[in-house]
């Protein structure tokens, strides 16, 4: 489904990205790992079509990203940190825009579908300025469903949630692999997603210095390899 | 670079010419005096800077095509160098209104257009400056370019019917007299050197603009 | 027909967003009274000078009114990277300018309505005879600002100087909008036949041709940060 090669980002004479290449199958799902500043943002940009790599090939459903990023961005849909709200409307109305825009059905069977399966129902017609963050991010997975995509792109997704909150989210994520979607996750912390991780990577400085199979690496294991590696990679020169 | 360099040496032969011709060879102009030889920086100055702006009008579409970097630092350094022309072009005009008309500035139709357009091509500049990305500058650059560049006719005509409803054209305007061949030949001689000048400053320009982002 | 609903969807949620934060129709509205006070204290209480100006003022109070209204155009996208939202939308994205430029359109047709009552009013002058071909001046005249003013909104949304950069770079285009309208104006509060002025309004039909043309075609460009 995705099928990155080699992607190289340089930014005003720093390499953020230096290199990395992963592909993700349909129905699989890959964490992302890194400390701050590893490039983990800038790589998901460039798997969205939103940022265009220095050099390297994107692949996505076998069409190439780079070069006719319109033909793929139907099947993307990305949850980063905004979550595309507008904190005026209510939730429903939000949901009503960004479906319209993208071209699909906003009939009020679907959006009212969408919003009772992220369990928004109660507050479709709040504005969603009073909702917190974690409903926020519930409305942006509400989209999510709603436009149908099939690469989901997510970038800390489990920041300022309660344990609750990242059950929710790793039950959608669960949902979306069995659906057949492909899904990215970028994290710092060791709290979520790695449970419904297929693939674990662990990005350092730009480059991949890890990538294994989730089932191959109990949590503590994975723990002391990302420490090691990410010390190890920030006292090289 | 053995090209910018014969460029160069051409310009330079190109402006002594120019020099002589205008204020050696040709003569003097009966009516306005030899203040009417400025004539010879005012009129190639403002040739210089259509040509400037014409190629900023190029380099943006086709930045905006192909997004090759050599196209975006044709149009900023086309777009640097149409400024430094303009503003040429409206200090000489100004310099050679003063005794023609008694007054450092008036809205007289070649002058205003200049002006705006200056204005235009500042704020072009302006916005170049403040974009650090170069592909975000070079998109937002050509936008610009491309707008200011299919203005200009816009306010070409704007301007001069705007000009016809207030006054009258004056007699004296600063129109070059074709009667006479000598001036015809130095103001020639005058705009053959400035476009050699305008392409070697712009090589260089270009150069450099490469070198910075090679660092 | 996907590009029609875009497009009206844009303005559908501008319009509500706009509705339900009422501050900025009601600062810009006030803001038109308060040039009115200060093109007066300017000119000094001479009624003549303030008539024989007036086509003047009227579009200068238009294009400050507008500097600051279209100028805030894509705030509301700088938010939660809605901005971001919108590049990853399918489609052609200049359905989402059409969207904003019919928005501007309104903002600037409810401003520029209330200071010329406003005009009128204070100024004891007779707008309401002309009021027809003036009508046709002013919407042909604010096409050219909303759509050039929409396409640098987009563009300075994420330019450092922002507020400095958008006026320095939308003004002199404007130039020959301004020279037209104003023009026509004049001719029109004298009397004059709306055929007089023909010439004006082509050259103003032709350069919104132009402007209109030019959005369509860069604003993706544009929208890609």
């Amino acid at each position: 489904m995705i099928a990155a090669h080699d992607l190289r980002k340089i930014y005003g004479g720093t390499v953020v990205l230096d290199g990395v290449s992963l592909t993700v199958p349909a129905g699989h799902c890959l964490a992302l790992l890194g400390p701050n500043g590893a490039g983990k943002t800038t790589l998901l940009r460039i798997l969205a079509t939103l940022l265009r790599p220095t050099t390297g090939t994107l692949r996505i459903d076998d069409v190439d990203a780079l070069r006719e990023p319109e033909r793929v961005r139907p099947l993307l849909s990305m949850v980063a940190h905004g979550s595309h709200v507008y904190e005026d409307l209510t939730a429903r109305e939000n949901l009503r825009f960004w479906e319209t825009l993208r071209g699909g059905d906003p009939a009020p069977s679907r959006l009212g579908a969408a919003l009772t399966q992220v369990e928004l129902d109660g507050v479709a017609d709040e504005r969603v300025r009073t909702f917190s963050s974690g409903m926020k991010r519930r409305l942006a997975l509400a989209r999510v469903l709603l436009g149908q995509a099939r690469v989901l792109l997510l970038d800390e997704p489990f920041t300022g949630l309660d344990r609750r909150g990242r059950k929710w989210v790793n039950e959608f994520l669960l949902g979306f692999k069995a659906r057949g979607g492909a899904a990215v996750v970028a994290t710092h912390s060791f709290g979520g997603g790695l449970g419904v991780a297929d693939r674990v990577c662990i990005l350092g400085q730009g480059r991949l210095l890890l990538e294994r199979p989730a089932a191959d690496l109990s949590a503590d294991e994975l723990h002391r390899l990302y420490e090691s590696l990410t010390d190890s990679v920030e006292d090289a020169p | 670079m053995t090209i910018t360099r014969i460029l160069g040496w051409l310009a330079a032969i190109g402006l002594i010419a120019g020099l002589a011709a205008g204020f050696g060879y040709a003569p003097r102009e009966a009516i306005q005096g030899n203040v009417q030889r400025i004539m010879y920086l005012h009129v190639p100055s403002v040739l210089t800077s259509y040509l400037a702006f014409g190629l900023v009008l190029i380099g943006s579409i086709a930045y905006l095509a192909t997004r090759r970097a050599g196209w975006d630092r044709l149009a900023g350094a086309a777009g640097e160098l149409g400024v430094l022309f303009t503003g040429l072009t409206i200090v000489t005009g100004s310099i050679w209104g003063k005794p023609t008309w008694g007054t450092w500035w008036t809205w007289d139709a070649r002058l205003t257009s200049t002006a705006v357009l200056f204005c235009v091509y500042v704020g072009y500049l302006l916005l170049r400056s403040l974009i650090e990305d170069p592909d975000a500058r070079g998109r937002y650059a050509a936008v610009v370019g491309v707008l200011g560049a299919v203005n200009i006719p816009i306010v070409h005509f704007s301007v001069k019917w705007w000009r016809a409803l207030h006054q009258p054209s004056t007699i004296l305007g600063p129109e070059p007299s074709p009667i006479d061949p000598a001036i015809g030949l130095a103001l020639f001689v005058n705009w053959i050197a400035f476009t050699l000048l305008f392409v070697y400053f712009l090589s260089r320009r270009m150069e450099i603009a490469r070198r910075e982002e090679q660092m | 027909m996907s590009y029609a609903r875009r497009a009206w969807i844009i303005l559908w949620k501008d319009f509500l967003v706009e509705r339900r934060s009422k501050e900025q129709l009601n600062a810009l509205l006030f803001f038109c009274l308060l040039l009115l006070f200060l093109f007066q204290f300017a000119l000094g209480p001479d009624r003549e000078r303030l008539a024989a100006a007036l086509p003047g003022l009227l579009w200068l109070g238009f294009i400050l009114a507008g500097l600051l209204g279209l100028g805030r155009s894509f705030l509301a996208e700088r938010e939660n990277d809605c901005w971001e939202g919108l590049r990853l939308s399918p489609g052609d994205k200049s359905a989402i300018y059409v969207g904003k430029l019919a928005g501007n359109c309104v903002l600037m047709a409810v401003v520029e309505i209330i200071l010329v009552v406003l005009f009128g009013v204070f100024y004891d002058v007779d707008l309401w005879t002309p009021a027809a071909p003036l009508a046709l001046v002013l919407a042909i005249g604010t096409v050219g600002l909303a759509a050039v003013g929409t396409l640098f909104a987009a563009m300075t949304t994420h330019v450092r100087a922002r507020e400095l950069l958008f006026p320095v770079l939308l003004l002199p285009v404007q130039v020959p909008v301004l020279l037209a309208t104003v023009s026509a104006t004049q001719a029109l509060l004298l009397g004059q036949p709306l055929a007089d002025v023909a010439h004006w309004l082509k050259l103003l039909v032709g350069a919104d041709l132009v402007y209109v043309t030019i959005g369509l075609l860069t604003f993706e460009f544009v929208l890609e940060a």
